[in-house]
């Protein structure tokens, strides 16, 4: 295993007391395997790759019982002991905005040089050549680099942040909706030159979006985040022919798809709860037309469906009815007052 | 009768060189081709889609139907009449019964306003009604977007969900009985498990209330879940109008055909074919002659490449195309 989680926590304190943004998270990612992570804004999903970056604000308390890069212990490493041999080396990142993440009044190229030569001991005609390499890769002309940011569109941005990320070809690249904002055609350029670049180096990837069709496209394995908690994992094709989790129907029934023009969308009734002192039985409990007593009460564990497929739900045996209720509109119309 | 008919409407707009360019006597105006001659219309009750990516007009052309911009050349006749010419209480009306619902909740709403006074403002500006009954409009439409009336009236914008406030942008559009809605991308901001609940709304007021609708949206899976008709843009031209399955089932236009092949699908068994054209789409200004598309079109030929714009010619029952290879393509 690559990276291996278990029961990570996050809180940030507030002065209304602590938000649990990121509760009892178990997931692990092989050697040359995409990950995907979805889930709505404010699921946890930022705070859980910015927990593994150390890159949480002041204020934001990190627990676990185990979280391990290799053979490292990440949780308890010290701080320059981690940015020397984990950040950037063995961990990278794509953030969310590239437009915002590279500075306007620096040549492009000058800002890849100094993320390596600031992990790394190399010399500046060293680093310029991993440069020209590194453009070549990503698809971007060598007269780029000593371009200034605003004469870059918005994919070429994005080309050059992937560029900076495997600038020292790390094992993990973790990329914070990477094709968010792009248009599809240029989204789906992206997509296939991170595929490419793949092919080459076996990186693995934790990808981060809330676009369902993207997850679907690139993901070995994916991992469905609600209110904090990991809902449901389990293989692309699994999650999406076999769901278990309501959530996992009802985010399927709420994304429309061109294949088929005029399918009646589903939503999900209701918001996700405040994360303000931590939530009592199963965070989707108030928003699920198949909840019971029980899951009011008791949070569910994350249990083995097949192999490799795991769900925290309570009625995880009762998946097939589930699967077949969950379609029909009426299923979702179970309390108005929850709307 | 078509409440909207748009005819031959260009918009330009002049970008004049830096002070610097201009002492040393180098640098010469530039023209941005924001739309550039297209021609549209809305029917009563339809939706109709605008699809294109950034940059192809799409929210110039809001602006213009809106007449929140004057056009360069062209006409926009609003059930008939020319709205470049509207004054006075003429201009009023218009100004009523064309309403945009915009598309960042969190941006769109005056954070100092209770709902009730966000929904109840656009009616108290242009004195529609007493005191009575637009308390009775405003709660009965804050009932008709779903949110409950005694329990939202006094809620301020930071006090609800995302959806709840377009909801509310919603209601303070409809409020004011609007033939033609605008609406720009008004879900791109929201979470996937709510559009629906929203999109729903949409067409259902749609129908019940009678008004036509211009959807603007990048996402063609969006757009074929909504509108009736779709129109596709690229560079300030228009490429394509159709029926929507018409357009996605069967796109004539090399464009069109690239956009719908490019879109995702919520599948992890399907993968996307790699797109016939290549390059990125150009800037609007000084565009080259000829079709805007013609530099990134795999089937491109010499008229292609000149002066005048393809126009728009139908293929089969109401489906345009401006392409002057459509006919050879197929």
């Amino acid at each position: 295993m690559l990276l291996e989680l278990d029961n990570l926590c996050v809180s940030y304190a507030t002065r209304a007391g602590p938000v649990h943004a990121v509760e009892g998270v178990r997931l692990s990612i092989g050697e040359d395997e995409v990950l995907g992570l979805a889930g709505e804004s404010g699921c946890g999903k930022t705070t859980l790759i910015k927990s593994l970056l150390r890159l949480l604000p002041k204020g934001a308390r990190v627990d676990a019982t185990r979280m391990m890069f290799k053979d490292a212990d990440i949780l308890t490493m010290g701080d320059r002991d981690f940015r020397r041999r984990i950040m950037w080396n063995e961990m990278s990142l794509v953030p969310q905005s590239a437009q915002a993440s590279l500075n306007p009044v620096y040549r492009v190229g000058d800002q890849v040089i100094e993320a390596i030569r600031e992990h790394v001991d190399m010399s500046i005609s060293a680093a310029r050549a991993r440069v020209e390499e590194l453009f070549d890769l990503v698809g971007l002309e060598p007269r780029l680099i000593t371009a200034y940011p605003h004469e870059f569109s918005g994919g070429m941005r994005q080309r050059a942040m992937i560029a900076m990320a495997l600038a020292l070809d790390p094992a993990l690249v973790i990329m914070d909706e990477p094709t968010t904002g792009l248009d599809v055609l240029v989204q789906e350029r992206i997509i296939r030159k991170i595929r490419e670049l793949r092919e080459k180096s076996h990186h693995s990837i934790l990808l981060i979006t809330h676009d369902i069709s993207v997850i679907a496209e690139m993901s070995d394995r994916i991992a469905i985040m609600y209110a904090g908690q990991i809902m449901e994992v389990a293989p692309a094709i699994a999650l999406f022919e076999e769901p278990v989790h309501p959530y996992t129907l009802g985010l399927k029934n709420a994304f429309p798809s061109i294949k088929q023009i005029g399918k009646p969308l589903i939503s999900i009734p209701g918001s996700p709860p405040s994360l303000l002192g931590g939530v009592d039985g199963c965070p989707f409990a108030p928003r699920c037309p198949f909840a019971v007593e029980v899951c009011r009460k008791e949070r569910p564990p994350l249990k083995e469906i097949a192999p490799g497929h795991v769900a925290a739900c309570h009625r995880s045996d009762e998946a097939p009815h589930m699967r077949n209720q969950a379609s029909e509109k009426e299923t979702w119309q179970f309390s108005k007052s929850v709307a | 009768m078509a409440v909207l008919e748009v005819r031959g409407l260009t918009r330009h707009f002049e970008v004049r060189p830096g002070l610097l360019a201009r002492l040393v006597g180098q640098g010469q105006q530039q023209v941005i081709k924001a739309v550039e001659d297209i021609s549209f219309s809305i029917g009563e009750g339809e939706i109709l889609g605008l699809a294109g990516e950034s940059g192809c007009g799409k929210s110039t052309t809001c602006l213009l139907i809106t007449r929140l911009l004057e056009p360069s050349s062209g006409e926009i006749l609003f059930k008939g009449v020319p709205i470049n010419s509207l004054e006075g209480e003429d201009l009023k009306t218009f100004r009523r019964k064309v309403q945009i619902i915009f598309q960042d909740p969190y941006e769109s709403l005056n954070p100092r306003f209770t709902v009730f006074d966000l929904i109840a403002e656009g009616p108290r500006a242009l004195g529609l009604w007493d005191v009575r009954e637009t308390e009775e409009r405003v709660l009965a439409m804050l009932a008709s977007v779903g949110l409950t009336p005694q329990e939202y009236r006094a809620r301020y914008p930071h006090e609800m969900s995302g959806g709840e406030r377009q909801r509310v942008g919603i209601a303070s559009a409809l409020v004011m009985e609007p033939e033609l809605v605008v609406a720009d991308e008004p879900l791109s901001m929201l979470d996937v498990s709510i559009r629906a609940d929203i999109l729903d709304l949409l067409r259902g007021l749609s129908s019940r209330l009678g008004f036509s609708c211009l959807y603007v949206s990048h996402d063609l899976a969006i757009l074929s879940n909504i509108a009736d008709r779709l129109m596709v843009m690229y560079l300030g031209m228009v490429a394509e109008i159709g029926s929507i399955e018409d357009v996605i089932a069967d796109p004539q236009h090399p464009y069109t055909n690239a956009l719908v092949e490019a879109v995702p699908a919520p599948d992890p068994r399907y993968r996307r074919p790699v797109p016939k054209i290549h390059g990125d789409i150009a800037r609007p200004i000084d565009p080259p002659p000829g079709c805007r598309f013609a530099p990134r079109c795999p089937h491109a030929i010499d008229i292609c490449r000149k002066d005048p714009l393809p126009a728009l010619m139908e293929t089969e029952n109401h489906h345009l195309t401006a392409c002057h290879r459509v006919g050879d393509l197929t």
